[in-house]
């Protein structure tokens, strides 16, 4: 984006340099869509900071929480992992239920809408926005709970817990933006986005905590991979895989208006 | 449906008559409204009669079972309830895959209804499985029974349906959005059985999976029971899509009459 336009405010989904090519009879390609609504949900979320300082901030007070809820100083194995993922999730719920706020309050659905687009390439944007603000939001939350109350060291796990994110984030990305979708057109959009977003999660939190489980263990022998581990990585691949490809169906019918 | 009952002067003399519905459209209303009363009768009779049937059947045909003995008669209930509410459930997703399809507003009435009996249905069922862990396992609750843990989510998500449909005003996106979610969660049913079952290493026998194997009796007064259920639940459905058909009618008469 140019210099000049950084001091003008932010029209979400409206940016200014894809307007002359909306106007082409047939419209800018899928990708180029998907890149510049990208690109203009990553402006915002840096202009206005709204989400992702939230969610980490929201994350590092959980573990606290958990600390004195627990009374313990440590935690290792299913009970590190159940944490985990509970702080991860409901932190994730926050970003979830503001990801559509901005399109739905300042027009932004209308200006998509009216611009000769794929509809899906709104989907395909959230989705990998709200994906860059998981990762962003583990990048904090991951140390922070290696550093305060993890019990192994966080360098083991590392590696094998990062494909164990990425799988459940991808799970997450997806029914978060679905249901973020649905949920902000409803009177208690901010009760109904967690409430519907919570048990359609739950295979993922299933899945994720059971393959980092072993992960978070202390005397962790490396090197060999539990086998019921990659039950559950595959399980984790199949719901991101399902949930996906359902979200891609059903997303046209929601920007219809 | 003849247009003779009312005159032409008449209609043209009052315009909000044609323009919210016209006379004739409300006629093809009135026999839709019939259509859906039609098969009323013969459901219920069959209902009437299947559901004592099979009660009779489970209480004096059925042997009783070695190990768990009287208690293992919930299972007639349990099991069939169970079934019917995840078909309900499915059924209604594949209601809201046509009405999505098509755009006709009655598929999404139906879809509701058999998500609205699903879940009636559905507690019906936790009831029950409670109650028969109670008494063949000694607590109310069992995590470790995985149909009981998924049929659980999926109940807590599906009583999430009805909070989204009714926080939404405009009636169109009302029944688009509520068909979203109908095909969501029906999807979410499987995936939520697979992955809650291989959560658990289970230490019960499988009742449904073992249901091939029961002994004839038994597999016999099953069925019947799994038919008076199924038949109570279509006889359920299909009162409450009456009573709302005839509710919608009302309503539309009494705005074309003029009353509030």
């Amino acid at each position: 984006m140019s210099d000049a336009s950084t001091d003008e405010p932010v029209q979400p989904a409206a940016s200014p340099e894809r307007a002359p090519r909306a106007l082409q009879a047939r419209g800018p390609g899928m990708w180029a869509t998907v890149a510049a609504l990208l690109r203009k949900e990553l402006l915002v979320e840096l202009r206005t900071l709204e989400s992702v300082p939230g969610m980490s901030l929201f994350a590092v007070t959980t573990f606290v929480v958990f600390h004195f809820a627990l009374n313990q100083n440590t935690v290792s194995g299913d009970e590190a992992a159940g944490i985990l993922w509970v702080t991860l999730l409901f932190a994730a719920m926050l970003g979830v239920n503001r990801l559509f706020v901005a399109d739905q309050d300042q027009g932004g659905f209308d200006a998509f809408l009216l611009a000769p687009v794929d509809r899906t390439a709104m989907l395909l944007a959230k989705a990998l926005a709200l994906l860059a603000y998981l990762a962003v939001l583990e990048l904090i939350a991951v140390p922070a709970f290696g550093l305060l109350l993890l019990a192994p060291p966080l360098s083991q796990t590392l590696p094998d817990l990062l494909l164990v994110l990425v799988l459940a984030d991808i799970g997450v990305a997806a029914i978060g933006t679905l249901v973020a979708a649905l949920a902000v057109q409803t009177r208690a959009r901010d009760l109904l986005g967690p409430l519907l977003a919570l048990p359609l999660l739950v295979p993922v939190v299933i899945g994720a905590a059971r393959a980092s489980s072993p992960l978070l263990v202390l005397a962790r022998a490396g090197g060999h991979v539990d086998p019921s581990q990659v039950r559950w990585l595959a399980t984790l691949a199949l719901y991101d895989l399902v949930f996906g490809l359902i979200a891609y169906a059903v997303f046209d019918f929601l920007l219809e208006d | 449906m003849s247009s003779r009952t009312f005159p032409p002067e008449r209609r043209s003399e009052n315009p909000e008559i044609s323009s919210q519905g016209s006379p004739k459209r409300e006629l093809r209303g009135f026999r839709t409204g019939t259509e859906y009363g039609r098969g009323l009768r013969p459901l219920s009779i069959a209902t009437l009669v299947a559901v004592p049937i099979a009660l009779v059947l489970v209480f004096f045909y059925a042997p009783i079972e070695a190990e768990e003995g009287f208690l293992q008669k919930i299972f007639y209930l349990h099991v069939p309830l169970a079934i019917v509410t995840l078909c309900g459930f499915v059924i209604g997703g594949l209601l809201a895959i046509v009405h999505l399809r098509t755009r006709d507003r009655k598929w999404d009435l139906r879809s509701y209804v058999a998500i609205h009996m699903g879940l009636i249905f559905g507690v019906g069922t936790l009831i029950t499985g409670s109650i028969w862990a109670r008494g063949s396992w000694g607590h109310w609750w069992v995590w470790s029974e995985p149909t009981l843990v998924s049929f659980l989510i999926v109940i807590l998500l599906y009583a999430t349906y009805q909070p989204l449909r009714f926080a939404i005003e405009d009636p169109e996106r009302q029944a688009r959005y509520a068909s979203v979610f109908a095909i969501v969660a029906g999807a979410f049913v499987p995936m939520n059985f697979l992955a809650v079952r291989l959560s658990t290493a289970y230490l019960h026998p499988r009742v449904l999976g073992s249901s091939s194997n029961l002994p004839p009796k038994m597999a016999f007064t099953f069925l019947v029971s799994l038919v008076a259920i199924s038949l109570l639940f279509a006889t359920l459905c299909s009162y409450e899509l009456t009573a709302k058909r005839t509710r919608m009618l009302l309503k539309a008469r009494s705005r074309t009459l003029g009353f509030r």
